[in-house]
């Protein structure tokens, strides 16, 4: 058990290493890994039995997290190949993008001192459309690449993983507003 | 995390939050964002013809400190010639704000907006004396 544990997060579920990822394998895998390595088989293995359980355990915990979530795992994928798509001091982001991003942040602004749920839900269900877009373009940049073991330089793929972690960051904060508004309701 | 007295005064009080009109010729926008956290940020600088910096505004959306390092600058840019706006570092405002390492990029972030800002006015000065 203790050998899995050199392993990256897509050779230890068994996947190759895409962004159009088999997400029905990721589930049951992840599930095998957390039951063989539950505490409750090792009641009278060795310590250091104990111990890497417990460190397979919170591999898989680690690996399943970043793998469920498209941006982590095109941010993954790109550290694969040695790319950090989000170096703090790299804060230049295309301009008509992050204008994008101000009109939405204002529009959420707008709807939620309004109380406006249906404003909300429908800057919400815009969100879901670009994230959709964006990972569209993700699994056609990365996967391909990956694919033809093309030598590419991956900009495209790492401007899409970018501009998807500042779309999750919105659809996050239209979601904790509508939940507030509704809770107050 | 616990922010210091100095973030929070700038987050519960912000200074110069709002928008200068962007079609003034002596207005400067810059626009950075923060993929770390998804953090948006916009400062706007107007500069009268000697090339002081007159009034700054700004909005911010993301954490306590982002919009604690902008407000700060806001306040710090007043009065500054574009030049000296420019030569702004951001150790300066994590210094002064005392934020902590893994609040950092939120100063770069706000760096980054004065030079955005300042490249802006600059340009559209250059484009002034070539009209």
């Amino acid at each position: 058990m203790s050998s899995n544990l050199h392993l990256n997060y897509f050779e230890l579920f068994g996947l190759s290493p895409k962004f159009n990822l088999e997400l029905a394998k990721l589930e049951s895998n992840f599930r095998k890994i957390q039951s063989e390595s539950h505490p409750d088989r090792f009641v009278t293995a060795s310590p250091t039995e104990k111990l890497q359980s417990m460190q397979l355990a919170t591999l898989a915990n680690e690996a399943y997290q970043t793998l469920k979530n498209p941006a982590n795992r095109a941010k993954y994928l790109l550290a694969l190949q040695g790319i950090e798509a989000i170096a703090e001091t790299n804060t230049a982001m295309p301009l008509d993008f992050l204008m994008q991003q101000m009109e939405w942040r204002e529009a959420l602004e707008d709807a939620t001192s309004a109380k406006d749920i249906s404003a909300l839900e429908n800057l919400l269900r815009e969100m879901q459309q670009e994230a959709k877009l964006l990972q569209t373009e993700l699994g056609l940049l990365l996967d391909q690449d990956l694919l033809l073991n093309k030598n590419t330089d991956y900009t495209s793929a790492t401007d899409a993983t970018r501009k998807l972690i500042f779309i999750d960051k919105v659809y996050a904060d239209i979601n904790k507003a509508i939940e507030q508004l509704e809770a107050t309701l | 995390m616990a922010y210091s007295d100095k973030v929070l005064d700038h987050y519960e009080n912000p200074r110069n939050v709002g928008t200068l009109d962007k079609n003034d010729p002596n207005v400067g926008t810059g626009m950075v964002g923060a993929p770390a956290c998804g953090d948006v940020m916009k400062l706007m600088i107007k500069v009268n013809d000697a090339g002081i910096i007159e009034d700054a505004k700004f909005k911010t959306y993301g954490c306590g400190s982002a919009i604690a390092s902008s407000s700060l600058v806001t306040e710090w840019l007043k009065g500054k010639t574009i030049d000296e706006a420019y030569a702004i570092k951001n150790s300066a405002i994590a210094e002064e704000l005392a934020l902590p390492p893994v609040k950092i990029h939120c100063s770069v972030l706000a760096e980054d907006a004065i030079k955005a800002a300042v490249a802006d006015i600059k340009a559209k000065q250059a484009a002034k004396v070539a009209a």
